[in-house]
């Protein structure tokens, strides 16, 4: 095996002018993920290069210039050959199912961590470090509960401690990437997807979205930061010595679509953000999904339901408070496709184009709607539900 | 009721002055050449008074082979349009380092890749693909036309009309911003409610109705009208490859136009299919989209794969080695290429047995690729092989495609793809496969049937420049996409930070430029061999000393393909004939029944175009008149009952004699 990974190596050896973080990585999963893709490419290698000699000795040698090259246009079948053509490839792929499906479980992203890394396991009163990843236009929020804090596009982690992410997004798709911590997962508005991973070396590493999300998407990177467990404790102390207040409030302005922001700290976070942000139902007055599929799962509130529509709405809630939805641009908004384009700029004359289908009469009622609440005058007031 | 009634937004929708690009410099420079040059083509027809002929001969034809030239044309052109897009997008990549914004801002830029992707494989790659099937197929099984002629042509137009209404968002409104698969809710009425998503869905559902319909054509063609004699596995392979591709066209493009319908009622009506809330599940999009998207990869490859087969057998001068099994290896992938769509996903957080089936089953894809592959290899292996075009091509597909296809599998283990999903690694690996398979093989098959459609063979210094530009051109431009890749570079970006990425960007931006001296090459090929048409003509129909039926005839081919039908005794029918001694029956020719012109199909996607720009616009009096006029012009063209006619046994007997005189001149 060693010197199948050293012909496989070969190549890359060749590129070692550059910092391919994929190939050597310094986090455990992202490591064996490496691994695995060494391992791989040999096994296909094996069919690879004899193919491809092969093609180029037999167009050579069967050129017509050469006579001495037995010519013999009726031979086209031998069931010998068929074989063999079709189990080679067979064989590699069986031996590569078998590593697919024992990786693929092993270094499943839900899967809590078994070790440190190859030598190590985890220790028996190792506790995790819980980070719940929010995706925002354009910008990453960490949270973590273990601290009550919280920042933005800057993530840190103790070394040899697993990490326990939890991941999801405000508005569109991202996919939360680290390379030299472990694979990606997506990031998506109401859900939420997990990740264990662990970094094995102090650094600072490039982490980012590798999903496109919009304009801002080239600049939704951020730094993670790998330290020793002192470090990490002085990087907690001065997150809360110059942080502020993560609240609704703060959290909702944070939100709204915005490029290249600054690294930011949060000292201290309101109770159930994350849970809200998640359910969709971080603006007040908003019903959370979970709250509606609780109801759904105790048998729904038949009629009743439709009262909640629009606690339920979502996605329109930039074009009800004023501002410029991610990809906005004309006819919607009237600012036209040009090149000095201030991304940052909000229009909000003009937004409610092109939202046909949501009901733009409703008047923006952040804060100050309650549960129940209607300020649509016409309508009969809400029922109580299960009742 | 009409007191706020505002006549300018009845009439124009949501469409003003501002939704005309005229403060962008590039699109502003590409307006006026587009523009001088449309204008020339147009005074140089008139000057010529080729109007009556376009429209006669090739307009309003049914004749599979001019509507099979003229699928090959639109490619062409949008070739061009899609090729402009990629290097736009490798100099904006190769300059915008180090805080340089580069030329080119998001705005643009997410325009740019979406148009890419979406011209590259619905109006280059598929009408392509589906003009070799439409030129080729017929003449392959000895049929005279396709199943149903008025179909072709109006499918054609729709693709046409697919083609016009993406470029029309060039320079009216803007293109979508989304990626070429528009996943929400990025495409979604709340985060892209301007009319880019529009002019996307409505392209792609214009132009997805002629798709469909060619392949319910060109299965019942392929399963009705094969030569006496010609079973199914008496088959030329690029005739099993067409049956298999429209198969998979029929199964797979009406969930493509159902997902996109989907989209649009969230769009326009409310709905809440893909929205976040709601209800609303986008994840079932991207599951829907990728039940279409997979085998699409594999619509476009197999035919290639035909081509491939075709030119083999014909340049080593050997049977195609191992027939059968190339055929079941097609139907096997045919099958397989339903339960892999999971795979461009496994990001998404599916379980883990999820995740290692459907990455099983995607290697399980590679097996009987790989018998193909041996089976080309084998078909050289005691040849004599000859180098003339075609042959470049293909041995530049065994190389390049094998890479692709090694990096495929790779991409099929899900941990390895979570590292590399969306990376450039696997932008470098579908054009691996896309180049180094779909368009290599498109390549050949212009080389390899040229001669047949016009009757001169392509001229060969250019045509080994444009092989080697594209070969070594794509080297140079994707080989430093799979090392960005694994130096964790993500796709779609259009500003980098790291300085030391940029030196393979500036690689692949030259490579990009090699590929464009390719392509120039390629165009000169055409004009160069037109001008020495007289010096290249070859009168025999059989330049190659090819196997297949469509080589029996003259080149080009008589309107009615074969005076008389072929009767079939081997799956290289051709060749057969040939070596038993065939000879040309040179009297007792009859009338030939055959179907008329009509203007119709060009009409319907004329009126398509309209009904589409008017949905995009929200300009509904304009959406409502032209649906009602599509809806009548459909019925109307029922009551046409004068859709055919014979050509008499004299004018037959006359196409046939001098023939025959070519022959006996060439003898």
């Amino acid at each position: 095996m060693l010197s199948a990974r050293f012909l496989t190596v070969l190549p890359l050896l060749l590129l070692s002018g550059c910092d391919l973080v994929v190939m050597s990585p310094s986090g455990d999963i992202a490591n064996q993920q490496a691994n695995l893709i060494l391992v791989s490419t040999f096994l296909m290698l094996l069919i690879i290069v004899p193919v491809i000699f092969l093609t180029l000795y037999f167009a050579w040698h069967y050129r017509r210039s050469n006579s001495t090259a037995k010519y013999d246009p009726d031979w086209h079948h031998s069931t010998r050959l068929e074989v063999v053509i079709w189990s080679a490839p067979l064989a590699i792929i069986i031996a590569l199912g078998a590593i697919t499906w024992i990786s693929t479980h092993k270094l499943d992203p839900y899967r809590p961590l078994d070790r440190l890394d190859a030598e190590r396991p985890i220790p028996a009163d190792a506790r995790p470090l819980t980070v719940e990843v929010v995706a925002l236009d354009w910008k990453w929020l960490f949270f973590y509960p273990d601290y009550g804090i919280a920042t933005v596009n800057e993530l840190a982690a103790p070394v040899d401690v697993p990490i326990n992410f939890k991941i999801t997004a405000s508005s569109v798709m991202n996919s939360f990437y680290i390379p030299a911590l472990a694979g990606q997962i997506y990031a998506m508005p109401g859900m939420q997807t997990r990740l264990h991973a662990v970094i094995n070396k102090p650094g600072e590493f490039e982490g980012f979205s590798a999903n496109y999300s919009g304009d801002g998407f080239s600049h939704m990177r951020f730094k993670f930061h790998g330290l020793d467990q002192q470090g990490f404790d002085g990087w907690i102390a001065r997150v809360k010595q110059t942080g502020t207040a993560l609240n609704r409030d703060t959290y909702l302005k944070l939100e709204k679509p915005s490029e290249r922001e600054p690294v930011r700290y949060y000292s201290s976070v309101e109770n159930g953000l994350y849970e809200a942000v998640l359910n969709l139902c971080a603006t007040p007055g908003k019903m959370c999904m979970s709250e509606m599929m609780h109801i759904d799962m105790m048998g729904g509130a038949g009629k009743e339901s439709a009262e909640n529509r629009e606690r339920l709405e979502y996605d329109n809630r930039h074009a009800k408070s004023g501002a410029e939805t991610p990809g906005a641009t004309f006819p919607a908004t009237g600012t036209p496709a040009r090149s000095e384009e201030d991304s940052n700029s909000t229009v909000g004359t003009s937004v409610q184009e092109g939202h046909q289908g949501h009901d733009m009469q409703n008047m923006n009622h952040d804060g100050h709607s309650m549960p129940g609440m209607d300020d649509n005058s016409g309508d009969p007031a809400p029922t109580q539900l299960n009742n | 009721m009409f007191s706020n009634f505002d006549l300018q937004k009845f009439i124009f929708g949501r469409l003003t002055l501002e939704a005309i690009p005229y403060h962008e410099p590039i699109l502003v420079a590409t307006f006026i050449a587009v523009a001088i040059g449309g204008l020339a083509v147009l005074a140089l027809v008139t000057r010529f008074r080729l109007w009556g002929y376009l429209w006669t001969e090739w307009f309003t034809s049914v004749d599979h082979k001019k509507i099979g030239i003229m699928y090959i044309i639109l490619a062409i052109i949008m070739l061009l349009r899609g090729f402009a897009d990629a290097i736009m997008m490798r100099i904006q990549q190769a300059i915008a380092f180090n805080g340089n914004e580069g030329y080119l801002n998001p705005h643009h830029y997410d325009q740019i890749f979406t148009a890419h992707g979406v011209i590259m494989i619905f109006f280059v790659a598929m009408p392509f693909v589906t003009g070799f099937m439409n030129y080729v197929v017929p003449l392959q099984i000895g049929a005279r036309d396709v199943s149903f002629p008025f179909l072709n042509n109006f499918s054609f137009w729709m693709t046409t009309a697919g083609a016009v209404i993406i470029m029309m968002s060039l320079f009216v409104g803007e293109f979508a911003r989304t990626g070429w698969l528009a996943y929400p809710p990025l495409s979604g009425a709340d985060y892209s409610p301007g009319v880019g998503v529009d002019y996307y869905i409505w392209g792609l559902q214009v132009a997805g109705v002629g798709t469909t319909l060619s392949g319910i054509n060109l299965i019942a063609t392929i399963v009705k009208m094969r030569a006496p004699g010609m079973s199914f596995m008496k088959m030329p392979v690029f005739t099993w490859t067409s049956l298999c591709t429209n198969v998979l066209i029929v199964a797979t493009f009406p969930v493509l136009t159902a997902t996109l319908a989907l989209l649009s009622l969230d769009r326009y009506a409310g709905t809440n299919f893909f929205t976040n809330d709601l209800g609303g599940n986008p994840m079932m999009y991207v599951n829907l989209i990728w039940i279409w998207g997979h085998p699409e990869v594999y619509i476009l490859v197999l035919p290639a794969f035909g081509i491939f087969s075709e030119v083999v057998a014909t340049f080593c001068g050997k049977r195609l080695f191992g027939y059968a099994s190339m055929v079941y290896a097609t139907v096997v992938i045919t099958i397989l290429s339903y339960i892999v769509w999971l795979h461009h996903f496994f990001t998404m957080g599916s379980g883990a047995s999820v995740n290692a089936f459907f990455g099983i089953t995607t290697m399980i894809i590679s097996i009987p690729t790989g018998a193909k592959m041996f089976n080309w290899l084998f078909t050289m292996y005691r040849g004599r092989i000859r180098y003339e075009l075609p042959m470049y091509w293909t041995i530049g597909f065994m190389v390049t495609f094998v890479i692709g296809g090694m990096t495929g599998v790779l991409l099929a283990v899900p941990p390895a793809d979570f590292v590399l999903h969306n990376s450039l690694f696997l932008i470098a690996h579908f054009h691996n496969v896309i180049i180094g398979g779909v368009l290599f093989g498109l390549m050949a098959g212009i080389v390899y049937w040229w001669p047949k459609a016009f009757g001169y063979k392509l001229d060969m210094f250019w045509g080994k420049m444009s092989f080697w530009f594209w070969q070594i051109g794509f080297f140079f431009a994707f080989m430093p996409l799979y090392v960005l890749g694994l130096m964790g570079v993500t796709r779609r970006v259009s500003q980098f930070e790291d300085p030391s990425l940029q030196i393979w960007f500036i690689i692949a931006a030259f490579g990009a430029a090699l590929i464009a001296i390719g392509i120039a090459s390629f165009i000169i090929q055409l004009v160069v061999s037109f001008l020495r048409r007289d010096q290249l003509r070859e009168t025999s129909g059989d330049p190659w000393n090819a196997r297949t039926l469509e080589w029996s005839t003259s080149s080009p081919p008589p309107d009615y393909n074969f005076a008389f039908t072929p009767v079939v005794h081997d799956h290289d029918s051709w060749w057969d004939m040939k070596n038993r001694g065939y000879e040309r029956p040179l009297t007792g020719f009859r009338p030939i029944h055959m179907p008329k012109n009509t203007g119709t199909g060009i009409i319907l996607s004329g009126i398509s175009v309209a009904l589409a720009f008017g949905l995009i616009w929200y300009m509904w009096w304009l959406a409502a008149v032209s649906f009602v006029a599509l809806i009548a012009v459909a019925i109307g063209h029922t009551f046409n009952y004068r859709r055919d006619f014979y050509i008499p046994a004299d004018v037959v007997t006359a196409t046939e004699d001098k023939r025959s005189a070519l022959l006996e001149k060439q003898a």
